[in-house]
């Protein structure tokens, strides 16, 4: 009889064996996941910073022989965000669930696992440190680390301090790891490519380890607002955040603490909302039981006098800045037609979340994309370019919508594109490739698709109005002049002059033209 | 009476000339001052078409209607149109003539008349027809030839190169093809006293060979089925203008009694037309009481043969005569024979025995 042992392992360590649930299940997944990660952390450092992120990206192969598609590489990351305060960069590259974002704000990242899985991988796969070169305005700091796995924490092998006369602020990171670059080089373009769609004020350089070079030039240097920490919303909360509220609350009683501790709850609303619960408003928190909390909790759930929770915490691209950047990524022209609509803010299980919806199609897209639909989906501005058609939007495009409705055949050429904002976005996985199909979401993003394609209806019935008008005009000049030629020959005479004809026909445009201006916008009921 | 005959064949070239040139002045009118050219026509629709029995044959009603060049979906049949009076004026003033087909092929050489099949430019032709009064045959326009006609009459040709030539029907023992040179030619003299007209080829052929014309001292015509219009045209003048009898022989079914019908009341598709019928023709056979009466091999009626019986039947063309008697019959016995049913009596029985019984009476 064998005996059981028991230990435990640090987190560090269970990511180590577990390594495929953080999206570095084969080398080059691994590759674009490592690429993902380190980007959105820079791209979220310099909105933190409130600077048009300028964001370097470079993939070297190391020299070496192998004949295999796996291969070393070095991957170096140079962004101008906030930097890291010297005391932090060990925890933040080399510990994981160590971060600044354990708010409730949107941000890219959320879990503070990303840039350590990938520093992780790269000590696992090469055995070599990361180096670490970051300032936030004052000395630079160089560290060269490695992570102390089994207790996860960072093992510092050097520290330097330099002075920094040029004020450089921002964060160099470089690391190396086996990956294989030709299988995912295209899905790591695309990423790029539409990373660039949604945050148009970012410029991006990458090095390829072919040696090229691909640029991804801003469009704008507007940043969309920063989101702001807010409390939670009664309806998000569980047993586990109320409990702790109580361990480090200071309120005296139960009516202040709701007020205090969430958003939206007013002295009127916290009475009623106890009253329900049938807990006192003048009892003290920590005197609270197990089984009150329980009570407080499934009360959250049935009482629907609060506010829609704050939708501060989120920042929407915005109608004016999506545009832009799917516009420049896609090269739309003149011959194009772009809809982007914003969202008011909703909510799944108390969550704030904004849907922006694009519809763009055209001469471009066609030669571009084709026939037919082509879908872009963003998560709190990051690109989602696994398993499509598992996901929301895919549902809401393919299923939700009748698309007849809209003039839009299957050989369309159409584009859309949706990004979600929100707290806490529904993704179905650690490795965030696509978003489940929470109702209230899918409900939101069909509705955005909906709103933006309204406008793709509104340009092909005036393109085909035009197109006919423009028709009926050719048909007079095509066939004026034969009548005048032969009927003057039927006369034996001079041809007549048919100008004065064709004038009158041409007039007829502008007016027609006028008269589509003022076609009054179809208001379809939003639940269709 | 053939120097008359010839200046009239030639007022009628410059009457058409004419007509064509006054279309021409109206649209180039129009045009001039500064209006969209329209033209006014009988409509062709089948509620403005109607059976008149004073004249005997299916009439135009009077609702008109306007096609004009201001309207986007008149304005290629109007262009159509205009070409194909120029055309026609061509053909006219250069003494030529062509054929519905031709008059198809030379719009596809001109561009922007722009014809999807032959059926449009006929169609267009048929409007010419009705918006200036006249037949497609005045403006030397003709079908595909396969009619012909033989026997003793002398007539003198007015197409180029032949004006003034004269020709005996007889000298040509397969019959003269029905063409524009035959339809636009006069009529000298005949010895005829009757036009025996004949709807198959193989029947035609028997009575040549049989001395039919000389036995009856007939004209024979062939019309190898639904006679066309020049046929129709010629009958009409054999029998108005010369005042010859004339008797129709088809096959005892529907589709025989019909060609009967159409040489004698006409078709709903030509009712913008007159001088195409011959009301005091008479169709002799194949009857349905022949069938009882020569005791005729037959053949059952089809399904198709029988719907077609009752709307003859219905037709206003059908009613007084012979003819409901004889639809009648046809549908008791539900049986059919063709002329060559005849035959079983041996081939000359039709000329010696059946012809002379039915002339006769």
């Amino acid at each position: 009889m064998s005996q059981t042992e028991y230990q435990s392992i640090s987190p560090a360590d269970f990511f180590y064996r577990n390594r495929e649930i953080a999206g570095f299940s084969n080398p080059s997944r691994a590759t674009y996941t490592a690429v993902r990660e380190l980007l959105e952390n820079s791209m979220d450092a310099c909105e933190a910073q409130r600077v048009p992120p300028d964001v370097y990206l470079r993939i070297t192969e190391m020299g070496d022989d192998r004949d295999t598609e796996t291969k070393f590489y070095k991957l170096r990351i140079e962004d101008n965000g906030t930097g890291v305060p010297s005391d932090h960069i060990p925890q933040t590259f080399c510990q994981v669930f160590y971060g600044s974002k354990y708010t409730l704000k949107q941000a890219r990242g959320t879990f503070g696992l990303g840039g350590t899985m990938a520093v992780l991988y790269g000590q696992i796969t090469t055995h070599k440190p990361v180096q670490v070169i970051s300032s936030t305005g004052g000395e630079i700091h160089e560290f060269t680390m490695m992570i102390d796995i089994q207790n996860n924490r960072a093992s510092i092998l050097k520290h330097n301090i330099k002075q920094n006369p040029s004020k450089w602020r921002g964060t160099a990171l470089e690391l190396q790891m086996e990956g294989d670059y030709s299988r995912i080089m295209y899905r790591l373009i695309e990423y790029l490519k539409q990373t660039a769609m949604v945050n148009p004020y970012a410029d991006i350089t990458y090095v390829d380890p072919r040696g090229r070079l691909y640029k991804f030039e801003r469009g704008t240097e507007k940043l969309p607002p920063l989101p702001e920490s807010v409390k939670p919303h009664p309806h998000g909360v569980d047993v586990e955040t109320v409990r702790r509220l109580i361990a480090e609350t200071k309120t005296r009683n139960m009516k202040n603490f709701m007020m205090e501790h969430f958003q939206g709850v007013g002295s009127i609303t916290s009475e009623k909302f106890l009253d329900l619960a049938g807990i006192s408003g003048k009892v003290k928190p920590k005197t609270l039981s197990p089984e009150d909390i329980v009570k407080l909790v499934r009360a959250t759930r049935e009482y629907s006098g609060f506010k829609r929770p704050d939708s501060s915490c989120l920042s929407p691209i915005g109608e004016e800045l999506l545009e832009t950047g799917i516009r420049k990524e896609l090269t739309l022209g003149e011959n194009d037609y772009i809809k982007v609509v914003t969202r008011r803010p909703s909510t799944y299980l108390g969550f704030p979340f904004i849907v922006e919806a694009a519809v763009a199609t055209g001469r471009t897209v066609r030669k571009t994309h084709g026939p037919g639909i082509t879908i872009y989906r963003f998560a709190n501005r990051i690109p989602l370019l696994f398993d499509e058609s598992s996901g929301v939007v895919w549902k809401a495009a393919n299923k939700n919508i009748n698309w007849k409705t809209y003039k839009v055949e299957s050989d369309t050429p159409l584009v859309i594109a949706v990004h979600v904002c929100s707290t806490k976005i529904p993704y179905k996985s650690v490795g965030k490739e696509y978003m489940a199909d929470q109702p209230e979401v899918e409900r939101e993003v069909t509705n955005a698709i909906r709103e933006a394609s309204r406008g793709v209806r509104r340009y092909f019935n005036r393109r085909y109005r035009i197109a006919r008008e423009h028709r009926r005009l050719n048909i007079f000049s095509k066939y004026l002049p034969v009548i005048a030629e032969f009927s003057a020959k039927l006369a034996g005479k001079e041809v007549p002059d048919i100008e004065p004809l064709l004038r009158i026909v041409s007039t007829d445009i502008p007016e027609v033209e006028k008269k589509l201006e003022e076609v009054p916008e179809i208001v379809e009921d939003a639940s269709e | 009476m053939s120097k008359t005959r010839r200046s009239e064949a030639e007022r009628r070239r410059e009457a058409m000339e004419q007509s064509l040139t006054g279309l021409g002045n109206l649209i180039y009118e129009q045009i001039a001052n500064q209006e969209f050219p329209w033209i006014h026509m009988q409509s062709r629709s089948t509620d403005n078409i109607m059976y008149d029995p004073e004249e005997r044959q299916y009439v135009l009603g009077p609702r008109m209607i306007r096609r004009h060049s201001r309207n986007i979906r008149h304005m290629r049949p109007f262009t159509q149109l205009i070409w194909t009076a120029w055309f026609a004026k061509e053909l006219v003033r250069q003494r030529k003539t062509s054929t519905l087909r031709e008059v198809y092929y030379s719009a596809r050489g001109q561009r922007d008349i722009e014809y999807n099949n032959q059926q449009e430019s006929d169609n267009i032709i048929t409007d010419m027809e009705v918006a200036l009064n006249r037949a497609r045959e005045d403006f030397h326009i003709f079908p595909e030839e396969r009619s012909a006609i033989f026997g003793d009459l002398t007539i003198e040709y007015t197409v180029p190169g032949y004006e003034g030539r004269r020709t005996n029907l007889t000298d040509h023992p397969d019959g003269v093809m029905i063409g524009p040179a035959v339809t636009s030619s006069e009529f000298v003299e005949t010895s005829a006293d009757k036009v025996l007209v004949i709807e198959k080829g193989a029947m035609f052929t028997r009575l040549v060979e049989e001395r039919a014309h000389d036995k009856f001292n007939a004209i024979l015509i062939h019309t190898a089925g639904q006679s066309p219009r020049a046929t129709r045209g010629i009958i009409n003048r054999l029998n108005h203008d010369h005042g010859l009898p004339v008797y129709i022989f088809t096959d005892g079914d529907p589709w025989g009694i019909h060609i009967a019908m159409v040489i004698i009341s006409g078709s709903a598709n030509a009712a913008h037309l007159r001088g195409l019928t011959t009301p005091d023709a008479e169709w002799i056979g194949v009857w349905g009481t022949d069938i009882i009466d020569y005791k005729l091999p037959t053949e059952p009626l089809s399904e198709f043969d029988h719907k077609r019986l009752h709307e003859l039947k219905d037709d206003p063309r059908y009613t007084g005569g012979i003819w409901q008697r004889e639809l009648d019959v046809f549908l008791e016995l539900e049986q059919k024979a063709e002329l060559e049913a005849f035959s079983r009596y041996g081939l000359t029985y039709i000329v010696d025995e059946y012809l002379p019984a039915k002339l006769g009476s």
